[in-house]
């Protein structure tokens, strides 16, 4: 009997590994299906309560809404697949739109490069901050991100004092910025695209680049192959900071309007958009392209709430509901792949 | 002793953990294209040496010899880089990514402008797949193999570096038969090429198959070196089993009265298959076996932790089935586990307490409050009956040492007022006084009338204590012997799946 068994799992045994392989990368394709029919049905819901929702004016102003979350989310994501979480991305997001805009206030002729990277700088410093807390000192992410959530917001709100930044206390040059088009595309959207491209990139063929899912599919086994953990984990705080600090920027240029509650709660939103989009909220897989697609759903049901004068309350909820949705959706397709594998195994 | 100098030598290695010492001045030498067998009990000091050639621990004093110099394994990474590569039972991969990441994380060939090379490392990888016959390509997500197949990654990870000494511990435990001749025929084309290898295994068919030497340990302590020519199995085993039993409590004696609880025909796939036995009023059933023969997997299945796919329990001749351990509890039956810290204790509670955590629903009212002065009752009535010792029942729980501690557990499971007992490894990691407590506290309970299941991997402990022996060896039971025939050296063959007249391989 047991030699039996052992030539019937010899012959079986290419080809299911074969089916598995396929439908572990249908699951993939199935995810990202799904979300595009969402995607269709909340645009063609909106569209027809409102129909301005489909102006090309409109348009263009979701996507440069989208443009702004998918810029954080990029750096979310790459938090996310090494096992952590940073929570601090929308206090960063803040306090850099704030600081840069009170900066143009006083400095009216400041370059405006200098201004990006004032903003990219503090971002990446800020990001630091979170990296060697979780890296070097070893605390939980989730602990020093929520704690630097509020400290961030606070020093913006000493900084801000109550006051505002408005329009016409910054250049229009600056302004400029978040309208502008290259060769007719939205600068915001080309800067999202760029960067989204660049990252995926840097994920699929640098070495750095793998090592960030080695870490979050199983941290020991990455410590044994000689992965320095650590410094990974904080380059990937760094980059989340800096980017949340470049959209910060972005933020001031394109809502002219800035107070110190400037992008508060955005962090529910992009980890929403990565964790919809399939980057697994326990790290080692998932994709830029994923948490891209997550960030376009999310930022159109936002418009789309809005559109329709939805209370701001409804839009935190959704985001929490997406969050829980993802998570679950992912959950059951892990089980189910086990319970497959295990009934192979068994036969 | 050979002609030519060692590949790599251990000298005189000790290893301590805490007040314990594990490795005892022990001395390996590895020459380059042999095959060398480490064989020893469990405890033997076996994974300590692995771990020490794979830069995991660092000896407390002596040396290891790479080419005759002095060499300082720091850490895993470097020992690779030196050409050390250790296989372990569990394989450790990272299950998300593909065969070829697994392979070369960390290492992967790069192209233009460090650009990961992808077309490369799948082709070098499936050159190397084919090379081990394997039975899956170089995409294939590490999710979806077995454990075999993620044997063979390691191995193929050790392929594809500089590997100069390969160490393979218990590398054969969750493969078949057949993908056991494949994994020799790899080995020995590695001997054929100068590699060293470190064979661990407890199966001796395998180690007088593939081994040209073969190492015994005992305690820690190296007991013989020898070719596997000049060495029979029966010389072995009582080479890693000669050890005294003076040091236990022996059993008392009582009166065994009718079945308790009986099993009949129990499998869970994967785990164990067609497990029968019965334990009676007032008897110690010892388990025996090696760790992994899936001892704690029939315990934890009759407890209702998981559940048996196939087979009966009956409880005073009556079938039942428990859906979680809660109803096993109800049902007068308890399980204390092997690792106390996990699964026994609440560390940061007091003693009390912690005793009286599996009944509080008992002593409390209908909001839930515990009533305090029955907790205490309960608790000092086995604080004394067990005498636990600790300054009071208020004692926080992790100050107490571990024979106190394994008191506690076993306190709390008695407070359930059990009709069968089922201990996992009773004394593990505790002192020779405590254990001899420990085992006087057994005998006492079973002198009570109480049925007991009791696992243990320590040889003289099962002898010493046991109504009657079962022995499983790889999910299957191998043997059983009453009290009075049984002895070290026939446990041991029936552990090794070597059991006299056992029929194994019939079905």
């Amino acid at each position: 009997m047991e030699t039996e068994a052992t030539i019937a799992t010899q012959a079986s045994a290419p080809a299911s590994s074969r089916t598995l392989t396929r439908m572990v990368a249908r699951v993939g394709q199935v995810r990202e299906l799904g979300l595009l029919v969402v995607l269709l049905i909340v645009v063609a819901f909106v569209g027809v309560q409102q129909p301005r929702f489909l102006a090309l004016g409109n348009i263009e102003q979701i996507l440069q809404s989208i443009a702004i979350i998918a810029i954080v989310a990029v750096g979310e994501a790459l938090v996310i697949l090494t096992r952590n979480v940073d929570l601090s991305v929308g206090s960063v997001v803040g306090l850099s739109a704030f600081a840069c805009a009170d900066l143009l206030k006083t400095h009216h002729d400041l370059n405006l490069w200098l201004v990006f990277a004032f903003g990219c700088a503090l971002g990446a410093a800020l990001g630091a901050l979170n990296g060697v807390l979780v890296s070097y000192a070893g605390i939980p992410a989730i602990v020093v991100t929520l704690g630097t959530l509020n400290i961030y917001r606070g020093i913006d709100f000493a900084i801000a004092q109550g006051k505002q930044v408005n329009a016409y206390d910054v250049p229009d040059s600056f302004l400029g910025i978040a309208a502008g088009h290259v060769l007719g595309v939205p600068l915001l959207i080309l800067a999202a695209a760029v960067i989204a491209v660049v990252a995926a990139y840097l994920l699929r063929f640098s070495r750095q680049g793998r090592q960030i899912y080695a870490i979050g599919s199983n941290p020991d086994a990455a410590q044994i192959v000689g992965i320095r953990k650590a410094r990974i984990v904080f380059t990937a705080f760094l980059l989340s900071g800096l980017l949340s600090g470049f959209a910060g920027v972005l933020w001031a240029s394109r809502f002219a309007l800035v107070d110190s509650r400037a992008a508060s709660g955005l962090e529910l939103l992009v980890i929403a958009a990565v964790v919809v989009g399939g980057v697994n909220i326990n790290g080692g897989s998932g994709s830029i392209v994923g948490a891209m697609l997550g960030a376009i759903i999310l930022g159109t049901i936002q418009s789309g709430l809005e559109i329709l004068r939805f209370s701001p309350f409804w839009l935190q909820a959704i985001y929490g509901a997406a969050i829980l949705v993802g998570v679950t959706v992912d959950a059951l397709i892990t089980r189910r792949v086990q319970r497959v594998l295990m009934a192979q195994r068994l036969r | 002793m050979a002609p030519t100098p060692a590949l790599v030598e251990l000298r005189d290695i000790t290893k301590r953990f805490g007040d314990v010492e594990v490795l005892h001045r022990v001395s390996l030498p590895l020459y380059a294209s042999e095959v060398h067998a480490l064989a020893g009990e469990n405890g033997a000091g076996k994974s300590t040496m692995v771990k020490i050639l794979a830069g995991v621990y660092a000896p407390d004093a002596g040396m290891i010899l790479l080419d005759g110099a002095p060499v300082v394994l720091h850490n895993p990474a470097q020992a690779q880089r030196l050409g050390f590569a250790v296989i372990h039972q569990q394989p450790s991969l990272f299950p998300d990514l593909d065969v070829a990441e697994n392979i070369y994380m960390g290492r992967q060939p790069l192209g233009a402008l460090g650009r990961v090379d992808w077309r490369l490392m799948y082709r070098d990888v499936n050159a190397l797949l084919r090379r081990l016959d394997a039975r899956f390509d170089a995409h294939t997500p590490v999710r979806s193999l077995s454990i075999a197949d993620q044997q063979l990654i390691e191995i193929a990870k050790a392929l594809s570096m500089q590997t100069r000494v390969l160490v393979m511990d218990e590398p054969t435990a969750a493969l078949s038969t057949r993908e056991v001749e494949d994994l020799f025929a790899i080995v020995r084309q590695l001997r054929s090429q100068g590699v060293a290898i470190l064979f661990i295994s407890h199966r001796f068919e395998e180690i007088f198959d593939i081994a040209d030497r073969v190492t015994v340990l005992r305690d820690g302590t190296h007991i013989l070196t020898k070719p596997r020519a000049e060495l029979t199995q029966s010389e072995t085993i009582s080479a890693m089993v000669g050890r005294e039993m003076s040091a236990l409590f022996p059993k008392q004696h009582t009166d065994i009265g009718p079945v308790v609880l009986e099993v009949r025909r129990l499998t869970r796939p994967g785990e164990f298959r067609d497990v029968s036995f019965a334990v009676h009023q007032g008897e110690i059933l010892g388990f025996a076996g090696l760790v992994g023969a899936g001892r704690t997997e029939v315990a934890r299945a009759i407890f209702g932790i998981t559940r048996p796919e196939a087979g009966t329990i009956l409880l005073d001749g009556e079938v039942v089935s428990f859906a979680s351990p809660a109803e096993a509890m109800r049902r007068g039956i308890a399980y204390v586990p092997e690792d106390r810290y996990q699964h026994g204790l609440v560390r940061e509670f007091p003693i009390a307490t912690n005793v009286t955590l599996p009944i509080w629903r008992s002593i409390s009212n209908w909001l839930g409050i515990v009533d305090q002065r029955r907790e205490r009752a309960i608790a000092s009535d086995y604080f004394q009956r067990l005498q636990i010792r600790a300054t009071g029942i208020e004692q926080v729980a992790q100050s107490l040492s571990g024979g106190n501690q394994q008191k506690v557990v076993i306190a709390k499971w008695l407070a359930t007022k059990p009709r069968v007992l089922i201990l996992d490894e009773p004394t593990r990691g505790i002192d020779i006084g405590a254990k001899a407590e420990v085992h006087r506290l057994i005998s006492q309970l079973a002198s009570e009338g109480m049925a007991i299941i009791m696992i243990s991997s320590e040889l003289p402990e099962v002898l010493a204590m046991s109504d009657r022996i079962l022995v499983m060896h790889e999910g299957r039971i191998t043997g059983s012997f009453d009290r009075n025939e049984a002895n070290q050296e026939r446990v041991m063959y029936a552990a090794m799946g070597q059991g006299q007249g056992q029929v194994r391989h019939g079905n």
